[in-house]
């Protein structure tokens, strides 16, 4: 690998682009590819090209079908939690959330609550919900979860995360709960709040703070390995239209 | 690949690019292909310097001696190698509980 390359990747990875660097095994020809656009000494054609474009935007590294003396390693930015709300959920969720590889931020301007007693070893963001999305700037690696019940603090988190790429935005509370806070959004217009998961989490039927968290990160899982449309979900029969 | 994959990878190339600040030389070698169980996925990364320090894993342990040496080689004449290994065959933790896969790992060099 070229040193250029290398440090190329490193930057691409700092900035959070995902990057995929393909290897020509004989003799360690290489190209980076951003953004679909290959760089560098080994040419990519067609239907390779179209091949590494398409397992890039799965994470799905290895040799290639189209041409086995090739090798592609994919570079895909962190996934990232953004929680809402210092909660006793939120402190059962962030490591469970970092368990499963996640990179946790707790947004709370409540000082008293997302303090790093309750929370060692997480990021805590004391900003307003609005001003802090706007900062960590959610992207298709970006799961947004709303916890503290409280509509101040919730609903600006949950518009700026909907108008956002985010692959999952969810928010705790009862089914009454959530009709409400949909009528709020349909009154001033917020769209796309079908995607919107709430009851959030998998079904599971837990109660505790441990089991419900369990749940929350069972289904930003598969809603990250499965689109949503494609998941039978009893629990959610009409995403976001429950009301 | 869960992130703590991907933060592994951050500090591999970190410490590439420290090694390289001191002039050292340095060798990459990455897992391409697994065959049944094995240890870590396929893109997993060991970085190794001319000094025989090395960074991240390829394998958990089974065979980071051997894609070493290997890396020395592949620094001092900058052939890119394949290698391929039945992390069976190691014999470190007994039969018993060896995983029984295979793993192929290319070893290049940073130039």
């Amino acid at each position: 690998m070229k040193t250029a390359t290398l440090r190329a990747l490193a930057s691409a990875r700092a900035a959070r682009q995902p990057v995929v660097v393909v290897t020509r095994l004989r003799d360690g020809a290489q190209s980076l590819v951003q953004a679909g656009h290959p760089q560098g000494d080994l040419e990519l054609v067609e239907p390779v090209l179209a091949e590494v474009r398409e397992r890039g935007l799965h994470d799905r590294s290895g040799r290639l079908q189209t041409d086995p003396g090739l090798f592609m390693r994919c570079y895909t930015p962190a996934r990232r939690l953004i929680l809402v709300g210092a909660v006793h959920i939120a402190q059962a969720l962030a490591p469970a959330a970092v368990m499963a590889g996640f990179d946790v931020t707790i947004v709370d301007p409540r000082t008293a609550f997302a303090t790093v007693e309750r929370f060692p070893d997480t990021r805590l963001a004391h900003d307003w919900p609005d001003v802090a999305l706007a900062k960590l700037a959610p992207d298709a690696q970006t799961a947004v979860v709303a916890l503290s019940h409280d509509p101040k603090l919730d609903d600006p988190a949950l518009i700026a995360a909907l108008a956002s790429p985010a692959f999952y935005v969810g928010a705790l509370g009862s089914r009454r709960t959530h009709a409400a806070r949909l009528e709020r959004f349909a009154a001033r217009g917020i769209t796309g709040t079908e995607r919107l998961r709430a009851p959030v989490g998998l079904d599971l039927g837990g109660r505790s703070a441990g089991e419900i968290a369990i749940a929350i990160i069972a289904e930003i899982i598969q809603t990250r390995y499965r689109p949503i449309e494609r998941i039978p979900h009893p629990h959610h029969p009409t995403p976001g239209a429950s009301a | 690949m869960s992130q703590t994959a991907e933060s592994a990878v951050d500090e591999v190339f970190a410490q590439i690019e420290r090694w390289q600040h001191d002039r050292r030389r340095v060798a990459l070698a990455t897992v391409i292909d697994t065959w049944g169980s094995s240890p870590r996925p396929v893109g997993s990364h060991l970085a190794v310097a001319d000094t025989g320090g090395f960074v991240g894993s390829v394998s958990g342990g089974c065979v980071e001696g051997a894609v070493v040496e290997a890396a020395l080689q592949v620094i001092a004449d900058g052939e890119p190698r394949e290698l391929e290994f039945g992390v069976s065959d190691e014999q470190a933790w007994g039969v018993g509980l060896a995983c029984g896969g295979r793993i192929a790992i290319y070893v290049e060099r940073v130039e």
